[in-house]
């Protein structure tokens, strides 16, 4: 599989990565062995039933958790051996997360929120507002800029997220069921700009288990019990 | 860049807290109090150190000072009917210790002698002090009017007095009384000059000075009034022989001034059968006061850092506290791109400016304390730059050691369960 694969714009790149939890004296995969490649650009999505390892391929590709075995290339640069100060690095310079339940900081203002990865980044304060009053704008939230995400809806809180998502201009979004926490048609209006910022060249990856959701994503990855079980693409 | 960046952490760590007015407050009342009761309590030191310290110097930190005492068995046989008491310093001794001792820089003796003196209409008693043009060097005072006396006095065997301003309001004495002429006894005196005077006690040494001076050259005081003193009491005549009242002596540097004392009590007591002296020693005092001081600053300082620790106990706990309650927002900041360090930082910050900010609370309450007691128990106290100081520092302190236990668990938070965290 991966052979098949296209040497160029691949942006991630697993080799028989294996996550293994060791729960008392058994030891559960929750990625068994996976070897695959997202190619920049691209929009995928995750499927698979309850336990199937979506979140856990999720968050390693994330760089918010360690592989037990295997190789994993991010940018070009192998991340499986890199420490903590470097995986934060990482997730800084090249990725965006959208979680399902937002999480958004509730003290700070929308503002603040999409100005959070700027400040990690080091950016100045008239530079990250000024990227921020964009982002948000480009959400179609530019009149909520000092509101707090409480006073916000689902649908807006998403947006917002999506926003921070960008603020460190990533080539790769990742999305753990985006919608899982919407109504069906404030979903679709994340979705469609999910789809508008990946025809702007950013390669999405989003996790779900509804086909119907999965169906915005012109290439869906089943998973059952660690594995790959299909690959589909429109 | 740096500063600016420090400093903008710094206002995101004061926003914060700003969001929980209350519990920040409540968190930074142990430190207010510790820290208050440090100034406070540095303050009462200092100032009853001062005090101590003026009053010696009142009296020179140089100088021991000599009486003469009748002793015991003195006091016992006096009831006799003509006897006389032959005691005290003498002459000799001024003598011996101006000359045998290797530090003694001067000796002023003293000649006392109750008198009464008349000025026009006025009558009033003082104590006549006969002594040397030294006197004025050692037991400094303002001179109001006139002079001191002076060596050509001495020379001169001169008829001059020099009162003291109590002693010349007394006696109604003004300025324009210089010149005029003083009846001391049945002696004529002419008024040369007015100088102020101490009274009473500095610390546990009797001031050599009292309110109702007049000063005499000592060789005239010894010519026309005798070394001989007759007191009548109660039909019984008291009869007394004394040389020499009391003696200053001036040492050449305040190191010398324990060994040159002990110099003088091993020769006095080679030469006196009885003790019929007392000596006093300013700068023992002065190390006493030290020493009192030093305990004193020991307890109280030990309370002021037992509630110092109060106050940094109430600080980690609300931070280890607020630490769960933000573990969410501990793992959002990961995910985000936050290293360790840089959580470890927020936090600390956030304990930090809490205890500076419970320091200079605490200052404040610091000030208010000893200007009370000075209100009401009317204790010295001073309020030194050096104690402020040293309790900003203490805060920040406490702010750092009680906040990086809690920063650095924030900091190992792993990011994947702190996002599932309700
Ligand atoms: N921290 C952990 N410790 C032990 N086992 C874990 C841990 N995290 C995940 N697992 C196990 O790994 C497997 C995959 O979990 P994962 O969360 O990736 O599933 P998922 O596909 O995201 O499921 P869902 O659709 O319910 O979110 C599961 O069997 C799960 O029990
Ligand atoms: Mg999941």
């Amino acid at each position: 599989m991966v052979a098949g694969a296209q040497q160029n714009g691949q942006v991630i790149r697993l080799e028989e990565v294996r996550k293994t939890y060791q729960m008392g004296t058994e030891q559960v995969h929750a990625l068994a062995d996976v070897s695959t490649v997202f190619g920049s650009g691209e929009f995928w999505a995750i499927m698979g039933p309850s336990g199937s390892g979506k979140s856990t391929m999720l968050n390693i590709l994330g760089c918010l958790d360690r592989i037990t075995s295997g190789r994993y290339i991010l940018e070009g640069q192998d991340v499986s051996t890199l420490n903590d100060d470097a995986l934060s690095e990482m997730r800084l310079r090249h990725l965006g997360f959208v979680f399902q339940s937002f999480n958004l900081l509730a003290q700070l203002t929308v503002r603040r929120n999409i100005e959070l990865p700027l400040y990690y980044l080091g950016w100045e304060a008239h530079r990250s507002a000024a990227r921020a009053i964009e982002l948000a704008e480009r959400v179609g939230l530019g009149d909520r800029l000092n509101h707090t995400p409480t006073e916000l809806s689902g649908g807006q809180m998403q947006r917002v997220a999506i926003a921070r998502a960008l603020a460190n201009d990533p080539r790769i979004l990742l999305a753990d069921e985006p919608t899982g926490n919407l109504d069906t048609a404030t979903g679709i209006q994340i979705l469609e700009l999910l789809k508008e910022l990946n025809a702007q060249g950013k390669t999405i990856i989003m996790v779900t288990h509804d086909p119907k959701i999965a169906q915005w994503a012109p290439k869906r990855l089943h998973m059952l019990d660690g594995h790959i079980e299909r690959i589909e693409e429109d | 860049m740096q500063q600016v960046r420090i400093l903008r952490n710094i206002m995101l760590g004061v926003e914060n807290l700003l969001l929980h007015k209350l519990r920040s407050f409540l968190t930074t009342l142990g430190v207010v109090f510790g820290v208050g009761s440090v100034v406070a309590m540095l303050s009462v030191g200092e100032g009853a150190s001062k005090e101590a310290l003026d009053q010696i110097r009142k009296v020179g930190s140089n100088n021991i000072i000599l009486h003469s005492i009748k002793s015991v068995e003195e006091v016992g046989q006096s009831t006799t009917r003509s006897h006389m008491s032959v005691y005290g310093l003498t002459y000799d001794d001024a003598m011996r210790i101006t000359e045998a001792l290797e530090h003694v820089k001067q000796v002023v003796p003293a000649k006392v002698v109750r008198k009464d003196a008349r000025l026009g209409e006025r009558v009033e008693e003082l104590r006549v002090v006969g002594t040397t043009p030294a006197w004025f060097d050692l037991v400094q005072r303002d001179v109001i009017a006139g002079r001191v006396l002076l060596p050509d006095d001495v020379r001169n065997l001169a008829g001059v007095v020099v009162l003291t301003e109590y002693g010349a309001r007394r006696l109604l004495a003004t300025e324009n009384t210089i010149g005029q002429t003083l009846r001391v006894g049945s002696e004529y005196f002419e008024i040369v000059g007015i100088v102020r005077s101490e009274e009473g006690m500095a610390g546990n040494i009797q001031m050599p000075d009292e309110r109702t001076d007049a000063y005499i050259p000592i060789e005239v005081a010894r010519e026309r009034f005798g070394d001989i003193n007759t007191r009548r009491s109660a039909g019984s005549f008291e009869r007394e022989m004394v040389e020499l009242h009391q003696m200053i002596v001036e040492v050449d540097d305040m190191e010398n001034v324990e060994v040159t004392a002990t110099g003088i009590q091993a020769m006095l007591k080679r030469f006196h059968k009885k003790e019929d002296y007392r000596m006093s020693v300013p700068l023992a005092l002065l190390r006493q006061a030290e020493a009192t001081k030093r305990t004193f600053n020991i307890v109280l300082g030990s309370i002021a850092c037992i509630s110092l620790l109060v106050g940094g106990i109430g600080i980690m706990n609300i931070m280890l506290a607020s630490v769960t309650e933000r573990t969410r927002e501990i793992g959002i900041r990961r995910a985000i791109g936050a290293k360790q360090r840089q959580i470890i930082s927020q936090f600390l910050i956030e304990t930090v400016v809490l205890s500076t900010l419970g320091g200079l609370i605490g200052i404040g309450v610091g000030l208010l304390i000893p200007w009370i007691i000075t209100q009401i128990a009317g204790m010295p106290t001073i309020v030194t730059l050096k104690s402020v100081v040293l309790s900003v520092g203490i805060s920040i302190a406490i702010g750092v050691v009680f906040g990086l236990y809690p920063a650095v668990r924030a900091a190992q938070v792993d990011p994947i369960v702190a996002l599932r965290h309700e």
